[in-house]
């Protein structure tokens, strides 16, 4: 522990002096220059009087002020049924904001059995009594206090920060049943004050679970109850600047909590993008980015996260492990970066991070295909990846998922526009003798330069061609990208009348896609049958990612639990089920949701026990207290 | 959770019959072999062609690696195994045609009323089978007893409106030309019946048979049994189609495969003497049209009425659950052949047991059966006595009337009317099987003259009754082997009794249907059955007889006793004959002609044990003991290895 070696009394005074010396780098500080190539920034200042979220930076220390805290994204933006039974989604965030959706009824109702009269309302405010009071480290606080490093142990902040997005958890928000939460939050603004926290951590011997943007769909964010220490969130929301661009070598130095729609604004305003695009991207972090895998809906041109980081900081108990140069690729052995993408928070915190940047794309293009069925749809997406012309991103999804996605399409607002549509649809289900209840469609999205956008454009709907698909319209296309960001918005919907439903994914080979969706989907509707569910569930799927050897898929499941006595375990069986038909149909554990604590059990099975061992060992020799205590992976 | 417990035989449910010849007897063949015929298929797919089809196989994954794989080996160009495989799928596929069927609707009509009193089917088993065939696709697995029973499964699908199966069938149809090809207009497709090392057959043979199955374009219809059971025992199960059709549902290539066990039972059946004659050494003759033309003769005699019992579907996937990890396939391409692994031979031999016994509980059993076996027994027990032939009627229908209710008791699917009186349903079962016995002067036998000149055909007639008994040998089996245990163990310990039971339940393992690895299970079942009858007492240390179980555990052990003997005898030609070494082929004459000495001179009474099944099956216990080993076609035995006891 050679890091922490310098404790004590010393301590004290370098924080001082550190301070001071951060305060006055704080106004030094000038905005972000477009004109130099290399931009830098220091660890602002403490205590200065600087707001984070006046930068126009989306994510304030209390994440409450803008976020619900029991359901999915921003507080003034949710689905809702008014009056006339209609839905529309409010606020004015989002292209779907402040519309009526005249589909969504009818769909919901029928899909599920639902009816509107039968509502299942959470319970509105968090009551402070619910929340465990704190077991605090009075030593701890008193040195994280000396630091000046802002922390919490407001109930509501302590609360916001135990959970992810399972199903299971915000089931048990919404009825006001709150479980062990951490008993302080901490919320640092630079590496340097992260090393500080944890060296304080393990001086003091409390447990820290890092903390980004909290969309975990893997119950990563779960406290575990056994721990009896005193459990710190390290919020890492506060650290979310751009530190320099270098546009020599096309990388961004950022710090790791900037969220994915703050990074590619900031860096659209000098002109750049990452192009890394996971579907939470509003809200998920670099640094969460970085400790699951993350994967992109852009990757085909950009990569997923291993492909874009040159370079990551992460402070471990041991110090600080990063490399010393940022070449492109190295032979130095087992890549360390390949310890911490994927550790979920077991070792340390990712602090900054340098990643590839490239030009803004001139032109993009969305586009859409349908296919007489699935099986076609999936042929073609095989062949595209095999031509590796897959367009930035191609999804397909099935026959239930190309309903839903209809359902959810606003008012028209010209009798010319249903009259178009309506003409659409006869040319494809009565012309072209497409069977409505079979034909799928494929979701695409370009981008380039214009000519070459184009090209590429005609290249793959050439080869849908082949596969029976006819062009459907950019409208359809965009659509479906849509669909991506409002379907958390919509399960909050659900959750409202008996409705409850989650998403899972897995990668595959090519020659397993078509039988796992078959028997993944087959499996989810006949555990649902047996575990007593009254109606027939939504159990639907996409391929939204293509390999050279393989593709990601994407399943949705959702059910009307009326009549069923305890709801999450059953959906709970139910998800398992379907994971264990996942693994047995040749699928792995996770292709970038990760493995948090909800599919532990399966990790020796899918790494072997000499993987494991790796792991173990690896944890063991850098958090011999696991100090990282979340208990996440392993 | 598919299969009811064996705990409780009492409590089995089964579902009504109804005849299907009625109609045909009141409306005409005509109409109904021309009527609208439009069967579901799986998930609503449309029929495929065999051009289609056939293609379809020939370029699969599978059997185009397979082509290549030969090729490199053999040196032979691809194209040549290619047409090699091409032919080989010519010669086997079907080519189901409907107005094949319809002509074979309206023959069938025709025979089957003139053969036949009744053809009874449970409707609901039928009505269980249209639902799992539009779900899941489906394998029929009829036991098999007769030639007829293909037939016949076609005829009562087609007339429920129930998708057609296609139908595996040895290649010896083949020979008959016209027949053959009528055959296979109406769904049977003809595998050789043995290939071993041919991996390019057994590729398009295996290829062929899943294509069909994964589209659910038809029912895949195969007998477990691999061969009709000349004995009426079912026999032990072959593995290699079960293996074929269970494989896409562990390698995920569809959702579930459902497994249908159908048990047709013949109150006469037509092969009767024919079986008989076979198992006693006199060659079966050779499949061929002017063969079937000469049997016409059957058409002049009643056979009584079949029973068609559709089971319960077994899902393939329940039966795998939490047996079979399906991950053992993501490593290595689906489509290139491997021997199955450990694991998942022996689900698939286990499951095969299980079906073979699904099978069985849904035997109906005719009175006859019961009337069969108590006039063997009496046959030999007067035998050895030296009395009076045969048995008196009113003794035979109280004996009768007695192993109804035991067999009822043992969970036996009897069909005895109840509304007639005793003497009625055992006169009626002796009047349709007089070939077999004779009422004379108010006393039943067998339909045999005394006299060695007539001994082969006492043999016929001994062995056509064995056969008729062991349609209830299933019912009785373990309750036997324990009563047998308990007779032969030295205590009433019931570790003593438990050894001699294990011991027995092994020797006989190709005799019954006994699942591998269940001794204990049955060893349980079948002290449940005895304790719960009130014909044992067991405690934790002992096994004791009650005072009015005798007559029951009598009767148990002269049941299994013939098969008892018969092992012995075997036992004692080996010991006995003078070569250390016989090949297999001299086996069966030589062990037959040593039998014939015995029974002549009377120290045999069981003239069945000339059969020649019980000694290959004999033969075979004797090597899986370790007693008789096979060196290369040659049997050698070691002498000290056979039980005391048997002597």
């Amino acid at each position: 522990m050679a890091s922490n070696s310098s404790g004590g009394g010393s301590s004290d005074r370098q924080g001082i002096a550190q301070q001071r010396l951060r305060i006055i780098a704080g106004h030094l500080r000038g905005p972000v220059d477009g004109d130099s190539t290399i931009l830098a920034a220091e660890c602002k200042a403490q205590g200065s009087n600087t707001d984070v979220s006046s930068e126009g930076k989306t994510v304030p220390r209390r994440r409450q002020e803008i976020m619900k805290w029991n359901g999915w994204g921003y507080s003034d933006s949710r689905f809702l049924f008014n009056k006339k039974g209609q839905a529309e989604f409010t606020g004015k965030r989002y292209r779907l904001s402040g519309m009526i959706i005249p589909g969504l009824k009818d769909w919901f109702e029928g899909t599920f059995g639902a009816n509107l009269q039968h509502k299942t309302p959470p319970t509105p405010l968090l009551t402070n009594t619910a929340v465990p009071p704190a077991t605090l480290n009075e030593a701890f606080v008193e040195e994280v206090k000396s630091t000046g490093i802002p922390f919490s142990h407001d109930a509501e902040d302590r609360v916001f920060r135990a959970h992810g997005h399972c199903l299971h958890e915000i089931f048990a928000l919404r009825e006001g049943k709150i479980g062990r939460v951490p008993d302080m939050v901490v919320w640092p603004s630079c590496h340097n004050d992260v090393v500080k926290i944890v060296q304080l951590a393990c001086k003091h011997n409390v447990c820290l679970m890092p903390y980004g943007g909290g969309t975990s769909v893997s119950s990563a964010l779960e406290c575990p109850p056994e721990e009896t220490r005193s459990i710190v969130s390290l919020d890492t929301s506060q650290m979310n600047r751009i530190l320099w661009i270098d546009e020599k070598n096309l990388t961004a130095h950022v710090e790791a909590g900037i969220v994915g729609q703050d990074l590619e604004r900031l860096l659209n305003e000098s002109g750049y993008c990452t192009g890394h695009e996971p579907d939470s991207m509003e809200f998920s972090s670099l640094g969460g980015w970085v400790a699951t895998r993350a994967s992109g809906m852009k990757k085909n041109i950009y990569g997923n996260i291993e492909d874009l980081v040159v370079h990551i900081k992460m402070v471990t108990p041991q110090g600080v492990i990063e490399k010393s140069c940022q070449g492109p690729r190295m032979s130095t052995g087992p890549d360390i970066h390949h310890f911490i993408m994927g550790s979920e928070g077991t070792l340390g915190v990712v602090t900054e991070v340098t990643m590839k940047i490239r030009p803004m794309p001139e032109y993009q293009k969305y586009g859409s295909v349908v296919f007489p069925n699935f099986e076609q749809g999936v042929a073609c997406l095989r062949e595209v990846a095999k031509q590796r012309c897959a367009p930035a991103s191609i999804r397909l999804m099935d026959n239930e998922q190309f309903k839903f996605g209809h359902a959810l399409k606003p008012q028209v607002s010209s009798i010319f526009t249903s009259f178009l549509d309506g003409l659409k649809k006869f040319y494809i289900t009565k012309f072209k003798g497409f069977d409505p209840n079979h034909l799928c469609v494929a979701t695409l999205l370009f981008e380039g330069n214009r000519e070459k956008v184009l090209q590429h454009e005609k290249q793959v709907y050439d080869i849908a061609a082949k596969f029976g698909g006819l062009a459907a319209g950019e409208d359809n296309g965009q659509r479906g990208y849509m669909l991506t960001f409002v379907i958390a918005y919509l399960r909050d919907l659900g959750m409202d009348y008996y409705v409850i439903g989650e998403s899972f994914e897995t990668s595959v080979p090519w020659d397993r896609v078509l039988d796992i969706c078959r028997n993944v989907k087959a499996r989810i509707i006949r555990e649902c049958k047996d575990k007593g569910v009254q109606f027939p569930p939504l159990s639907t799927c996409r391929v939204t990612q293509t390999y050279d050897a393989g593709a990601c898929v994407y399943f949705y499941f959702a059910f009307n639990y009326r009549g069923l006595s305890d709801p999450v375990h059953v959906y709970e069986q139910v998800e398992h089920a379907a994971r264990e038909e996942i693994l047995a149909n040749g699928g792995s554990l996770s292709h970038h949701h990760g493995v948090g604590k909800l599919r532990k059990e399966w990790m020796r099975d899918t790494i072997s026990n000499v993987g494991m061992g790796m792991l173990k060992s690896v944890k063991d020799y850098v958090d011999p207290n696991n100090i990282f205590g979340n208990r996440n992976l392993l | 959770k598919q299969f009811t417990s064996h705990k409780d035989p009492m409590l089995k449910k089964r579902d009504d019959f109804e005849d299907i010849l009625e109609e045909r007897r009141t409306s005409s063949d005509l109409r109904y072999a021309l009527r609208c015929y439009t069967p579901v298929l799986y998930k609503g797919v449309t029929p495929c062609k065999t051009s289609v089809l056939k293609s379809m196989v020939l370029q699969s994954d599978q059997l185009h690696y397979v082509i290549n794989q030969v090729s490199k080996e053999s040196g032979r160009a691809a194209d040549d195994v290619r047409e090699e495989a091409s032919a080989i799928l010519e010669e086997m596929a079907h080519s189901l045609q409907l107005s094949t069927v319809r002509f074979f609707a309206f023959m069938l009509s025709k025979v089957f009323k003139t053969l036949f009193r009744s053809i009874c089917v449970n409707e609901e088993g039928i009505q269980r089978l249209q639902q799992a065939i539009q779900e899941h696709p489906v394998v029929l697995l009829p036991s098999h007893r007769s030639y007829m029973d293909f037939l016949l499964m076609s005829y009562i699908l087609y007339t429920y409106d129930v998708a057609l199966p296609v139908i595996a069938a040895g290649m010896d149809f083949m020979g008959m030309k016209f027949v053959g090809e009528m055959l296979r207009m109406s769904g049977a497709f003809f595998i050789r019946r043995s290939f071993g090392g041919d991996k390019l057959y057994w590729s398009v043979f295996s290829e062929y048979v899943k294509t069909m199955l994964k589209n659910g374009y038809a029912p895949v219809e195969f007998f477990l049994e691999g061969t009709r059971s000349r004995t009426s025992k079912s026999l032990t199960p072959k593995l290699g189609l079960l293996n074929i059709v269970m494989d896409p549902f562990l390698k995920g290539e569809v959702f579930d495969v459902n497994v249908v066990p159908v048990s047709i039972s013949y109150e006469r059946i037509l092969e009767e003497s024919l079986y008989a004659r076979e198992l006693l050494g006199v060659p079966k003759p050779k499949e061929s049209t002017s063969g079937l033309f000469k049997a016409r003769k059957v058409l002049s005699e009643d056979y009584g009425s079949i029973h068609v019992y559709f089971g319960q579907p077994v899902s393939v996937r329940s039966l795998a659950e939490g047996r079979v990890n399906r991950c053992q396939f993501n490593l290595v391409p689906r489509h290139i052949p491997r021997r199955p692994s450990e694991e998942i031979q022996s689900f698939v031999n286990d499951s095969a047991y299980r079906l073979v016994r699904a099978q069985e509980e849904n035997m109906v059993l005719k009175p006859w059966v019961l009337l069969a076996s108590l006039l063997l027994q009496n046959h030999h027990q007067n035998r050895a006595a030296g009395q009076k032939p045969g048995m008196a009627l009113d003794e035979l229908t109280t004996q009768a009337v007695w192993l109804r209710d035991v067999s009822r008791q043992y969970g036996a699917f009897l069909h005895w009317p109840d509304h007639t009186s005793p003497s009625e349903v055992v006169s009626s079962g002796l009047s349709l099987h007089r070939a077999l016995v004779r009422v004379c002067e108010g006393r039943v036998q067998l339909a045999v003259e005394q006299g060695v000149y007539l001994f082969e055909f006492l043999a016929v007639v001994v062995l056509s009754c064995a056969s008729y008994r062991n349609q209830m040998l299933h019912v009785f089996v373990r309750p036997a082997l324990l009563a047998s245990a308990i007779h032969i163990a030295s205590s009433n310990q019931k570790q003593e009794v438990f050894n001699s039971f294990s011991f027995l339940r092994n020797m006989f393992s190709s005799e019954f249907i006994l699942c591998p690895g269940a001794t204990v299970q049955d060893f349980e079942e079948a002290c449940y059955l005895l304790v719960k009858t009130g014909v044992l007492q067991v405690t934790q240390q002992e096994v004791l007889v009650t005072e009015r179980g005798h007559r029951t555990l009598a009767f148990l052990t002269s049941m299994l006793d013939p098969f008892l003997q018969g092992y012995q005898v075997v036992c004692r030609f080996l010991c006995e004959e003078d070569t250390e070494t016989l090949t297999e082929k001299q086996f069966i004459p030589a062990v037959r002609k040593f039998i014939v000495n015995h029974l002549l001179a009377g120290r045999l009474r069981y003239a069945e044990v000339l059969s020649s099944d019980l000694q290959k099956n004999a033969l075979a216990a004797l090597q899986r003991l370790g007693a008789v080993r096979k060196i290369k076609g040659y049997v050698g035995f070691h002498h000290p290895c056979v039980p005391g006891w048997l002597d």
